[in-house]
């Protein structure tokens, strides 16, 4: 070093702090040493060539294939979701409960202390914003879909009792049911829905969320699905094992991306010719998905604090409006208590609800619990890789109340309103028509008995589709890093093009009708995951055993 | 007529600073200015560091070896950012009041159809400032 350099006050001026003591793991790795980088059709690329090369061309060939043999490929992977579901429910099961039990558990020993960037690391967006990216992230679309079909679902077949053939149980009900008692009905069926959408799903974002932010912030990994695995491959997971993991990351993602994408053009086209009489056909759904694609393809340019956390606190407010909205116009007092004689009635029914096994409710156990831990268990590597890269600088306490407790919470007043209310008007006031509806438009034909439905239907439209945007924005911000190797300052068309890869599967697969092959898929990639996911909580307890700890 | 050039440096891609990094050398020395040396770095691991403190001593490593070649005074000015693609210009037209330049020196490509899309920074950041901005191909 030269000895006539002078430096002046201004250098630090934009680092937030020093960053503290962390204990960076020593690996000869280089980030991106695997990349393939240079200048394609005019295009910068910068990429880990196995990965993006072998997912990349699997994906097409898998969208060609179903489209091509949808007759023969669709009942194939619907046996496989059936076998998957059904044999190994007791795996998804326990696998969950040991997330939830693993992240409550941190909560109150030492270990929370630990700040994720290391000790002096600040957060980088505000409290409001990340929240509202944690939540538009996790849940989205699906709150939208099943706020008010799941409830009354579970209603319906809890007050059609038992029902078996042979000794086997062929009603759909959870637990015991609650045949012709109203009141243990609802009770039931929204503990049901809690459980679906409350503490476990949580816990297994977080889970992923936390090994990633800890490998990457703390122990200076690259911020892909293998750093997970070091402490268990050590520098193994630089070569094919890690391809390998990544691989199946950036395909559980984009699959489970995919239905819910499906998922929710169908209901916004539902809700549109509803509201305004627009064809409620294949050309609405696909105009659909290319405006909303080309929104989030403008979302993904501007980034993460201009795009995705700024749609996010869009949709944090107008789903706060619709709450409040619902809360005060539906059945004010039922709502509010029965927010908390629903989470009782979610903590007494857990042990049960969460039990893997000698379930006598298999159909419910088996089609909806596992279905769903399977579902969250898919999305997990997008939506916890997301929170961690917008989670650095909170503590592990901080950061698991926030991506724990407080969504629980939401989610439990989200579907007590919208469920409460929907209930309501089937039980109390006998509306048949909420029950009656296809699940699409039960949301609408919910708001459609109260007042100003015509307003808060096109809120309720405006909010899947901003759902949508931010799923797939935040989605190709995920695939793009996972498919550079970890690198999130990849050239900017990587990230345009996995806009645009979604829009085109969902598009492709809708008009195939492959959707149901499409979220079999990402069931069956969450059997991969769930075996990912014990390997990380071993790692958590591992890596943060050895990070020093705030005062 | 200059006192503080900013020249913002990728340190990832070095080689292909090589033109602004000697123009701005040159510059310096002609009007005795002082060069800050501006780097954007991801929150998460990169190539050149693992934590955004190590990378500021990257970047301090770089600026005294440049200030070994152009013998001017240099300093520093390392920022953080979640996603520095899409924020890049942003920051470098808030850098620019942040130490207080008054000329930026920068590397830029040749033009080309993609710019349509997505501009190249230097154009976009001359937009947005009222410093002086030169931009070396």
């Amino acid at each position: 070093m030269s000895e006539n350099n002078t430096r002046d006050q201004s250098e630090n001026v934009g680092i937030p702090a020093p960053e503290g003591r962390s204990n960076l793991i020593d690996t000869d790795y280089v980030i991106g040493q695997d990349n393939v980088a240079g200048s394609a059709l005019g295009f910068n690329v910068d990429l880990h060539g196995k990965v993006f090369t072998i997912s990349a061309l699997t994906i097409l060939l898998f969208v060609i294939v179903t489209l091509a043999l949808q007759n023969s490929v669709g009942p194939m992977f619907e046996n496989l979701r059936v076998w998957l579901t059904s044999n190994l429910s007791w795996f998804f099961l326990t696998g969950a409960n040991v997330f939830a039990l693993l992240a409550v558990g941190l909560i109150f020993t030492p270990l929370g202390k630990v700040r994720l960037g290391g000790q002096e690391a600040t957060p980088d967006f505000s409290n409001t914003g990340w929240f509202a990216m944690l939540f538009a992230a996790g849940m989205g679309i699906g709150l939208m879909y099943f706020g008010v079909s799941e409830p009354l679902s579970h209603y319906a077949s809890s007050m059609g009792g038992v029902a078996s053939e042979g000794g086997v149980r062929t009603d759909w009900a959870p637990l015991g049911a609650a045949a012709d008692n109203s009141d243990a009905a609802m009770s039931l069926g929204m503990a049901a829905t809690i459980f679906h959408w409350g503490l476990h799903p949580w816990a297994i974002y977080a889970i992923v969320a936390l090994a990633l932010a800890l490998f990457s912030f703390n122990k200076g990994l690259p911020l892909t699905m293998r750093s997970v695995f070091y402490p268990v491959l050590g520098e193994r997971v630089w070569g094919w094992p890690g391809h390998v993991i990544d691989i199946l990351a950036v395909f559980a993602t984009l699959f489970g991306l995919a239905t819910s994408l499906g998922l929710g053009a169908q209901q916004a086209t539902s809700g549109l010719s509803h509201l305004f009489g627009v064809a409620n056909n294949e050309v609405t759904m696909v105009v659909l998905i290319m405006g909303i694609t080309l929104v989030a393809l403008a979302s993904v340019m501007l980034g993460v604090d201009k795009g995705v956390q700024r749609l996010s606190q869009v949709n944090m407010v107008l789903a706060g409006l619709l709450l409040v909205f619902v809360i005060i116009v539906g059945p004010t007092l039922l709502i509010l208590t029965g927010f908390f004689d629903y989470l009782i009635s979610y903590a007494t029914h857990l042990p049960a609800l969460s039990n893997p096994f000698g379930r006598e409710d298999a159909n419910f156990s088996q089609g909806w619990t596992a279905f769903y831990w399977a579902w969250w268990i898919s999305w997990s590597p997008f939506v916890g890789m997301f929170i961690a890269r917008v989670s650095r600088g909170r503590t592990v306490r901080e950061f698991l109340i926030a991506v724990l407790i407080i969504p629980t919470l939401i989610s439990v007043l989200w579907m007590t309103a919208l469920g409460g209310t929907a209930l309501d008007q089937v039980v109390n006031l006998g509306f048949d028509g909420v029950a009656a509806a296809s699940g699409d438009l039960q949301l609408f034909e919910m708001l459609g008995n109260l007042p100003l439905a015509t307003i808060t239907s096109l809120i309720a439209v405006v909010l899947v589709i901003v759902f949508f945007v931010t799923s797939s924005d935040s989605g190709s911000l995920v695939i793009d890093a996972i498919t550079a190797g970890g690198k999130v300052d990849a050239p900017k068309p990587q990230r345009m093009f996995w806009a645009i890869i979604e829009g085109a599967i969902a598009i492709a697969l809708l008009l195939g009708g492959g959707l149901t092959a499409l979220q079999a898929m990402a069931v069956s990639a969450g059997f991969p995951f769930t075996v990912v996911l014990l390997v990380a909580c071993y790692a958590i307890v591992k890596g943060l055993m050895d990070e020093p700890r705030g005062a | 007529m200059y006192k503080k050039l900013l020249v913002p440096v990728d340190l990832a891609h070095v080689d292909a600073l090589a033109n602004a990094l000697s123009v701005a050398g040159d510059l310096a020395q002609h009007y005795h200015a002082e060069i800050c040396y501006l780097g954007v770095t991801p929150t998460t691991p990169t190539d050149v560091a693992a934590t955004p403190a190590e990378y500021e001593q990257a970047l301090r490593n770089f600026a005294d070896a440049q200030a070994h070649n152009h013998q001017q005074a240099v300093s520093v000015h390392a920022v953080v950012s979640p996603d520095p693609v899409a924020d890049l210009d942003d920051l470098v037209v808030k850098a620019i009041t942040q130490v207080g330049a008054d000329l930026l020196v920068m590397a830029t490509h040749l033009p080309r159809h993609l710019d349509a899309v997505i501009p190249a920074h230097g154009g976009k950041i001359a937009t947005h400032t009222d410093i002086s901005v030169f931009l070396v191909r």
